[in-house]
């Protein structure tokens, strides 16, 4: 989360000065590149299912905690191995993959819609709307998410929307304050004063005009907020706080795998394995983007 | 100007006494307005009796308004409520607990600095080349990384595998080793990414093209001219990484079963112990604020600029 602020930093300056000729092909290819593989697994793991080239889900008690194929004692019947009801691996990661991706996505939107919508309020307004929404973000940030999470499945016990109020509560400011600092720099470009001379309303301002020029860093920061949103997920998952069965997620499957490291490592290596290769993607495509949105970065 | 310092210094305790009061009100937000805990801590089939019990023992019962006074001074009296479990008062197993954790903060903070800071100088002193590049990815690899995983791996490989270290448990240097360099991953990460932006504004200065200009070793411009100036920024991730992981151990001491902070939060809720979950919480956010005072102190010291 504090990567985010890292990055405020730079943008924090005064208004983007250079005209948006053309945007260097480097940057432009080096997105596409990592956005191709994100797409290609969240086409396996919501398509597969559908083709039938699985191995079959379900329990069978004759085959568990068999190693993965490029084991000896594996086979291709089951490539990446069994866990210690004898389910298949590979089926499990697929399967559970999509509750992984839609909670990244949904745990990104619901941290980035306040915090965005706030920062915009504080960074527009400036005044004491702005001191209040700053203390509050540092109040924020001075609690570590762990101990938010805790606090609130205490109290309400772990289910799906619990999760997402806890992804909610410690995403939304750092988006905030990122949000706060770029509006900080367009609302003193010419065009909103020329917006002002004209009458429009600070409503029409704010939303037509602010928000729209706000479009690209928004979309990197919830880019790499669906990093965050999985990781947080996951650590959860493990502790048995996030996801819980039946459901099943990445993190949950790391959680199952804990108790058969010594015998069967495979059932926890895969799912965590999954999540390193999603998130750095996730990651390095949301760092793209915010270089590519920020000109002082890119001229370097 | 020394009134002027005296204005500043006391504004900036000001600011973090709000944040600390923000924080705790917020904590005690979380416990109590989102619900009837008691419904959670017996089970869904608890007779209304037993429950009412419960709400009268935790203080449940009493308007909204006392039990927010009372918390309150609690926290700065030092009484923060007795466990359900333990049956003790909720700071004693705090304390008990706190070196444990602490032991392993300061290993794993070693680790990440003593990797992280070179890797970044390393990265910033050949910006643009592979040198770059490779320091770059494994400083966001570290960041992709589930820590927890990668302390189950490491047992797999060390300790189940190989058989060269403990696989958890707590007491000798032996089982420090695999717990801190897991908890030193993400903080390693961190610094080494800080490391990196500062140093390349710090070499970007005018006054290391003047020092070279004047003769001096490469060497001795990165490390004396330009690390100094790129010191503060990193002085200040480690300090609030150390907030962070203080309370954020929950998961490596997990894997490992060290019995500090993390286990015994994660036994409270367990247990569905909420007056110690609370007194985590409350005792986590004193600690961070704590360390953003002393974040400004070290800055003021370090950097006449800002005295």
């Amino acid at each position: 989360m504090s990567r985010l602020e890292l990055d405020s930093r730079t943008s924090k300056g005064e208004a983007p000065k250079a005209p948006k000729a053309r945007k260097p092909r480097r940057a432009r290819t080096s997105v596409f590149w990592l956005a191709m593989p994100l797409l290609v697994i969240a086409a396996l793991v919501f398509v597969l299912p559908v083709t039938g080239l699985l191995p079959e889900e379900g329990q069978d008690l004759t085959r568990t905690r068999q190693p993965p194929a490029f084991l000896s004692g594996g086979t291709w019947e089951h490539p990446l191995g069994t866990d210690k009801r004898g389910q298949d691996v590979l089926t499990e990661l697929v399967t559970s993959g999509r509750l992984t991706i839609m909670i990244g996505l949904v745990g990104a939107l619901v941290a980035i819609g306040p915090g965005v919508l706030i920062g915009l309020l504080a960074g527009y307004f400036r005044g004491w709307v702005d001191k209040v929404i700053s203390i509050l973000i540092d109040a924020q940030l001075a609690l570590p998410f762990i101990l938010i999470a805790l606090a609130i499945i205490s109290n309400r016990g772990s289910s799906l929307p619990v999760l997402f109020l806890v992804l909610a509560l410690t995403g939304w400011a750092a988006c905030a304050r990122v949000t706060r600092a770029t509006t900080l720099a367009v609302r003193e470009r010419q065009f909103i004063l020329g917006l002002r001379a004209v009458g429009a309303s600070e409503a029409r301002i704010v939303f037509r005009h602010v928000l729209p020029n706000l479009a690209g860093t928004i979309v990197a920061l919830g880019t790499l907020q669906v990093g965050t949103a999985i990781l947080v997920e996951s650590a959860l998952s493990f502790l048995g706080l996030g996801v819980v069965p039946p459901k099943a997620s990445w993190g949950s499957m790391l959680a199952s795998g804990q108790d058969e490291l010594s015998q069967a490592w495979w059932i926890a290596f895969f799912p965590g394995l999954a999540i390193t290769v999603l998130v750095l993607l996730v990651n390095l495509l949301g760092d793209a983007l915010l270089t590519h949105h920020d000109p002082r970065k890119r001229r370097r | 100007m020394k009134a002027a310092r005296l204005r500043r210094v006391a504004a900036r305790v000001g600011a973090l006494f709000a944040s600390l009061f923000i924080a705790l009100t917020m904590a005690f937000a979380l416990g109590r307005l989102s619900g009837d805990p008691t419904a959670n801590i017996l089970g869904p089939t608890a007779p209304p009796e037993q429950r009412e019990a419960l709400r009268q023992q935790l203080g449940l019962d009493r308007p909204l308004l006392t039990q927010y006074f009372d918390y309150i001074t609690g926290v700065f009296t030092g009484n923060l409520g007795e466990s359900l479990q333990f049956y003790q008062a909720n700071t004693t197993l705090i304390f008990d607990r706190v070196p444990y954790t602490l032991q392993l903060v300061a290993a794993g903070m070693a680790i990440a600095i003593i990797i992280g800071v070179p890797l970044g100088v390393l990265a910033a002193t050949r910006e643009g080349t592979w040198w770059d590049r490779a320091a770059s990815t494994v400083a966001l690899l570290g960041q992709s990384i589930p820590v927890f995983w990668l302390g189950m791996m490491l047992v797999v490989l060390f300790a189940v595998k190989l058989g060269w270290l403990p696989a958890g448990q707590s007491g000798t240097p032996r089982h420090l080793i695999l717990p801190s360099l897991t908890m030193s991953l993400y903080p390693m990460a961190h610094i080494a990414r800080l490391t990196r932006a500062s140093m390349s504004e710090a070499l970007a200065e005018p006054f290391i093209d003047s020092a070279r200009a004047r003769g001096i070793s490469r060497t001795r411009v990165v490390w004396r001219h330009a690390f100094k100036n790129a010191l503060m920024p990193v002085l200040t991730i480690v300090v609030l990484q150390t907030g962070i992981l203080l309370s954020g151990a929950v998961a490596v001491e997990y894997v490992y079963s060290w019995p500090g902070l993390g286990q015994l939060a994660l036994q409270a809720i367990q247990f569905r112990d909420f007056p110690l979950v609370q007194a985590i919480v409350v005792f986590g956010a004193v600690v961070f604020v704590l360390l953003n005072l002393l974040v400004d102190v070290i800055h003021s010291v370090v950097d006449p600029r800002v005295r």
